[in-house]
């Protein structure tokens, strides 16, 4: 595969701006898969935990195409898992937050199935993740 | 005569000398433009008059009800008339005083991040925060009484970072109150039936056929007894 | 003893008897929790990028409300009982310390409220306990006894994650089991006891929720749990109320009641349990202990 440097400049930006947000050094990342076996959300996912931590790795914006961040539960078994110490949760965030702080949101509130039956707990948790 | 001393203001971004002491609302009409939307009671009453304005060498965005303030020297100002909000829907016989029923109809309500911004934009000094974090928790009760002196003029509403529409969810906090939870008012019962029994009808006729001259005498020795019965 | 408290927006709906039976039963170890003043709702969820101060805002007013509670009760703790509350203030609470810049920013914001010096200790009712009245002490001054109830202990995941602000060890967590063993409840083991619920997933994809309470639940009756007993309103909902949502998905689910671990400390001395207040009725689970 050719990459240009156009290609390259871009990937760099994006992997810089996913580190920022997450504070999180995305190259300590081996790929053993620890937070993918332990993610509880992991078999709704289109791509698991490791493969969105490699794909952040290589700058590869798709990685917003892919519904892992949406559905992760910010559980965090992921970060007290990884070997290498990395907070997964955070590097979902701020996929999240990317899409979020474009005016992107995942849920819309006005569109809530059954929402007489559920409690303000429920609520305020899932638009603080899912709306910007 | 002592001369008139002159400000300055600037209204939307214009700069204009008007003499001191006049209100913001006169302060405007005084540099000669019309007010269409931005003013109705005149009396601090119904909130269309909303004004935001800073003063010089401040970083601060200050409020104002432009019908109750006096313009200061070195004003920067413009009135919001309107701020673009939706109404929920609903049938007051259905909403019941549940604790999520404000997040049922207003479920931005849930993203409040408590930075105060509302309570800081109120002309009237609510604690709009508050209330709305009473919503969140389903009191009711609480949210009804806090938000009692709201105009609905709209200020926290332009300002929250969550994008709330305080006022109308305030009101339907207010009506469920009134629904469900105060406490009847035999007062106002007996006269929701009187008039519905008709017992005003003819007077409301009279009043309304009175001609202009008569009314307004009339309506003056209203206030006046109304004065005398206060004093 | 008089102790700040915060008790975040579900403990006054939904979970009341969360609330109430904790208030209760603190009473009776002579421990008044006192309800901050102006508290706000806390956000439920710590904001997990780097630069998202707005999101921290609201657990830092609560720290400035407890701060100064705390100053007029000669205390720095601040009690808490809903997991997410607990979590969500305690992670806020670290970042403050971790983050000075940060909080610096934070209480220029905040200008109506003296600022927030970072010392307040951020505590959730069972650390409470343990470290500062005992586990010994509670078997002594609570006389009644649970008679063996069979329970699974279930904590969720923000009790005992992230890291620095775990109340107990993140896989193998025991004090909810020490605590409710010393008033002679029988806690089983169990697997799950640390999984995810699914928690706000309950809003948009409720399947996955469904799923996890499934398991969860067989997973407790499977290691011969009579009922479970946690810490949160949202797993609460989640764990009770979506039982019903399980029960249509698998009709030969079998129900089974959910605690919080308050009601049944407060059980143990003497108090009734509000049945109405659960989705799975807990009636015929106490009666087979004669509670
Ligand atoms: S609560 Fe909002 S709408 Fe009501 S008076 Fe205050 S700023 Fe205006
Ligand atoms: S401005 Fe909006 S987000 Fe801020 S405290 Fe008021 S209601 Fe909450
Ligand atoms: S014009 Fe009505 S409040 Fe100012």
């Amino acid at each position: 595969m050719q990459i240009n440097e156009g290609e390259i400049e871009k990937r760099d930006i994006f992997i810089k701006q996913v580190e920022e947000l997450s504070g999180q050094n995305l190259f300590g990342c081996y790929q053993c898969g620890r937070c993918s076996a332990g993610c509880p959300m992991v078999s709704r996912m289109d791509a698991i935990p490791s493969m969105v931590m490699r794909l952040v790795q290589l700058g590869d914006e798709k990685v917003l195409d892919k519904n892992t961040y949406w559905v992760c539960a910010s559980c965090y078994t992921c970060d007290v898992r990884c070997p290498k110490g990395i907070d997964i949760a955070k590097v979902m965030e701020a996929l999240r937050q990317i899409k979020l702080r474009k005016n992107l949101n995942y849920v819309d509130i006005k569109k809530i199935d059954g929402i007489e039956e559920l409690p303000q707990i429920a609520l305020i948790s899932n638009f603080r993740k899912y709306t910007g | 005569m002592e001369e008139t001393k002159m400000i300055k203001v600037y209204i939307m971004g214009k700069e204009h000398e008007v003499p001191e002491g006049l209100t913001i609302m006169k302060a405007i009409e005084y540099a000669g433009y019309k007010i269409v939307r931005g003013a109705g009671c005149r009396a601090g009453f119904c909130g269309a008059c909303a004004t935001v304005y800073r003063k010089a060498n401040d970083y601060k965005l200050r409020v104002a009800l432009a019908c109750q303030t006096v313009a200061e020297d070195g004003m920067y100002l413009t009135e919001i008339p309107f701020v673009p909000a939706n109404k929920a829907i609903y049938d007051i016989e259905k909403v019941t005083p549940k604790a999520n029923i404000i997040l049922q109809h207003y479920p931005e309500v849930a993203r409040c991040v408590a930075c105060n911004t509302c309570t800081k934009s109120c002309p009237q000094d609510l604690k709009v925060m508050d209330y709305i974090q009473a919503m969140k928790r389903g009191d009711i009760a609480k949210a009804a009484e806090l938000s009692f002196d709201c105009v609905q003029c709209g200020l926290c509403a332009a300002r929250c970072p969550a994008e709330i529409v305080h006022y109308h969810a305030a009101q339907l906090a207010r009506r469920i109150y009134g629904k469900y939870i105060a406490k009847p008012s035999p007062n106002l019962e007996k006269r929701i039936k009187e008039i519905e029994e008709g017992k005003y009808d003819e007077e409301i006729k009279k009043l309304k056929q009175m001609p202009l001259e008569e009314m307004k005498k009339k309506y003056m020795e209203q206030q006046k007894n109304a004065e005398k019965e206060r004093d | 003893m008089k102790i700040p408290y915060f008790p975040g927006c579900s403990l006054k709906s939904d979970a009341a008897h969360f609330e109430q039976s904790a208030i209760e039963f603190s009473k009776t170890l002579g421990v008044e929790l006192v309800e901050l003043p102006n508290w706000n709702c806390c956000g439920t969820v710590h904001s997990l990028t780097t630069d998202d101060i707005m999101h921290h805002l609201a657990c830092v007013r609560n720290m400035v409300h407890a701060q100064e509670l705390g100053k007029q009760l000669g205390t720095n703790k601040l009690i808490t009982l809903c997991a997410m509350c607990y979590n969500t203030l305690a992670q806020v609470n670290e970042l403050a310390k971790k983050k000075p810049d940060d909080l610096k920013t934070a209480n220029e914001f905040i200008d109506d409220l003296p600022d927030y010096e970072g010392k307040v200790e951020v505590l959730h009712l069972l650390t409470f306990l343990n470290n500062y009245v005992s586990f010994e002490k509670i078997a002594k001054v609570v006389k009644g006894r649970l008679n063996g109830l069979k329970l699974a202990p279930y904590y969720g995941c923000l009790l005992v994650r992230p890291e620095h602000v775990k109340v107990d060890d993140r896989e193998r967590p025991v004090l909810l089991s020490k605590l409710l063993g010393m008033v002679g409840a029988k806690c089983v083991e169990f697997p799950y006891a640390v999984e995810c619920c699914g928690s706000y997933h309950t809003v948009n994809l409720k399947e996955a929720v469904i799923e996890k309470t499934y398991t969860i639940v067989n997973n407790a009756r499977e290691n011969g749990a009579d009922a479970i007993v946690l810490s949160c309103p949202l797993c609460e909902f989640n764990l009770d109320k979506r039982q019903k949502d399980v029960k249509a998905v698998y009709p030969t689910f079998e129900p089974m009641p959910v605690f919080y671990f308050t009601e049944l400390l407060a059980l143990a001395s003497g108090k009734k349990v509000n049945v109405n207040a659960h989705y799975v009725s807990p009636e015929n689970v106490l009666r087979k202990y004669g509670l």
